[in-house]
């Protein structure tokens, strides 16, 4: 649906995006995360045929940037930093502008479904200035969809909002991706970004990773496994480390942490090696790293390693295994 | 053209709420018809024959052999005013625009606007009609209540006659409308460059200058505007809004815009 090729965009002497190649599948929830000046913006505004790219080449929906910019216009429905409502007019009015400009075949009829479907539709004569940031917000989203686009463009959606409407523009955004909608997703929130999407794009001018959520964790972390033990003892845990299969294992505040690449297969392994060992054991649960410590990592060391790779914690030292 | 349309309809319910511009739209074209009639009122038979002798020479020429001194001086004081009718096709526009332009500016409306199927050449024709229409319009008012009042104030059908002199009417409906086309242009291409709708008014307003340059020109007598100077100030204005369209369609680039305004 969405493809780029060493796609670059250059303002004078400062490189904005340098050569991004990333391929967005249909009906995909694709986040794109990185920190503010990342250039992310500018790689929405070059995929929405908003701005031309400096290098490289991209396809969006079949068409291609800079060369069909106006069917590309048509197909996307991009959701912009700002609401960017005009404030003096009723909500109404402002997506009829919108789905005339779309050239919607039912403008009306567009108008008061997207209305409705976000709750808006009792306030719809009132101007946009009496909203709240949630209701503009959706407001906005309502105004990319007029047209019913297959690719849409959402530049932090739930940026300022407060966590009961950042919860209804995300609901909608699943909503969205169950319609088959294909989502590149701009966002800082890593929690939404955890949640909704199917891939996500680490991005610092240029690419540094793209994969699931859930692999990016291993590829960062590798899978971790913590037994909560009653009797815990320096001489199971050096047994544990010895097994072939463990990576490493640890005590941390009384509990066991086993780094190990497949839990499903060998933790029976690990239980029955503890109990003959005359362990007891209380609990058993993975340790789950949050997006957000997958992200920081990226992004302040620029790098990730490769697939089936891991970073494991010596003494405090950070070695890559 | 229904994009057009939209962007039109769109301004006008944009602009029209706010304040200055209704002023400027409403107020302007009242005051600019009062001002004449007012002179009109005034100079009803204050003038004596023995009077006509002392007035300029430029005033001769506004006069014909049917009309008294006094007659002759209400034609030629108002002929100075019917310039004055050219400042609203040159003021009202600006104030629109630069409302409309810096407008999006600042409240980031733009960026969803250029994400839609419409062409710069679309945009910016619904943008100029929507500051030209209006000026036009209350140009011609003005006029037509001008007029109108001059006909229920002056007697002589021969004074309003020589008030409503060709070029008068050519310079109304031509050479307004064209002033109007060079507002809108150089509104657009300032408002490409600047951030404050309040300094994007101020720089067009300037343009008023060399109207006000050729209303003192006539004024003091340095010269008379006919209707030849009328007809080639028309030609010359239309080369500019030609040279005009051009620019203002060259300076307002998408993704300048996009990426410098602030």
């Amino acid at each position: 649906m969405i493809q780029t090729e060493n796609l670059t965009k250059q303002f004078g002497s400062t490189l904005a995006v340098e050569r991004l190649t990333l391929t967005v599948e249909q009906g995909e929830v694709f986040g794109f995360l990185g920190p503010n000046g990342a250039g992310k913006t500018t790689t929405v505004r070059m995929l929405a045929s908003l701005i031309s790219p400096t290098q490289g080449r991209a396809i969006v929906n079949g068409f291609e940037v800079g060369k069909q910019d106006d069917q590309i216009r048509r197909s996307v429905g991009v959701l912009t930093e700002t609401p960017g409502l005009y404030d003096n007019l009723s909500a109404e009015y402002n997506l009829r502008i919108f789905a005339n400009l779309y050239e919607v075949r039912d403008p009306a009829g567009q108008v008061e479904k997207y209305l409705r479907m976000l709750g808006l539709w009792e306030r719809r004569f009132e101007p946009t200035a009496t909203f709240s940031k949630g209701m503009k917000q959706k407001l906005a989203i309502a105004r990319a969809l007029l047209h019913e686009p297959k690719v849409l463009f959402l530049d932090e959606p739930t940026a300022g909002l407060d966590p009961e409407s950042a919860r209804l523009v995300r609901d909608f955004i699943a909503e969205l991706r169950r319609e088959g909608r294909t989502i590149f997703l701009c966002t800082h929130n890593l929690d939404e970004a955890d949640r909704l999407c199917d891939r996500i794009a680490v991005f610092k001018t240029r690419l540094l990773v793209v994969d699931t959520p859930e692999r990016l964790r291993q590829r960062m972390f590798g899978r971790k496994v913590v037994f909560h033990l009653r009797n815990p003892d320096e001489i199971m845990v050096a047994k544990i480390a010895g097994l072939p299969f463990v990576s490493e294992a640890r005590l941390v505040d009384g509990r066991l942490l086993v780094t190990l690449d497949d839990p499903e297969s060998r933790n029976p392994e690990i239980v029955r090696q503890l109990v003959m060992d005359g362990a007891e054991i209380q609990f058993v649960g993975e340790l789950r790293y949050s997006l957000e410590e997958v992200y920081l990592r990226l992004v302040r060391n620029d790098s990730v390693p490769a697939d089936g790779a891991a970073f494991v914690l010596k003494n405090g030292v950070e070695k890559k295994k | 053209m229904k994009k057009v349309q939209t962007i039109v309809l769109k301004e006008w319910a944009e602009v029209f709420r706010n304040r200055m511009v209704l002023f400027s739209v409403i107020f302007l074209p009242l005051l600019m018809a009062a001002i004449p009639l007012a002179i009109i009122f005034a100079s009803r038979g204050s003038m004596t024959s023995e009077q006509y002798g002392e007035m300029p020479a430029q005033v001769e020429t506004f006069c014909s052999a049917e009309l008294s001194s006094g007659e002759c001086f209400q034609v030629y004081m108002v002929s100075q005013f019917m310039l004055m009718f050219m400042i609203l096709p040159l003021a009202i526009p600006s104030t629109i625009s630069a409302y409309s332009i810096i407008g999006e500016k600042t409240s980031r409306t733009l960026e969803p606007l250029l994400a839609t199927p419409i062409t710069t050449f679309e945009l910016l024709a619904g943008k100029s009609l929507a500051a030209l229409l209006p000026a036009i319009a209350a140009t011609y008012l003005s006029f037509g209540i001008f007029s109108l009042g001059s006909w229920l104030l002056i007697p002589n059908p021969t004074v309003f006659a020589a008030m409503m002199d060709p070029r008068w009417l050519i310079a109304v409906f031509l050479v307004g409308p064209l002033l109007s086309l060079v507002s809108v242009n150089v509104s657009v291409m300032i408002s490409s460059r600047v951030t404050d709708p309040r300094a994007a008014e101020q720089l067009t307003a300037l343009l008023v200058v060399p109207l006000l340059a050729i209303f003192f020109g006539q004024f003091a007598g340095f010269f008379v505007i006919n209707r030849e100077l009328v007809l080639a100030g028309a030609l010359f204005l239309l080369l500019i809004d030609a040279i005009l369209i051009f620019l203002s369609t060259q300076v307002f680039q998408r993704e300048t815009i996009l990426t410098r305004w602030k």
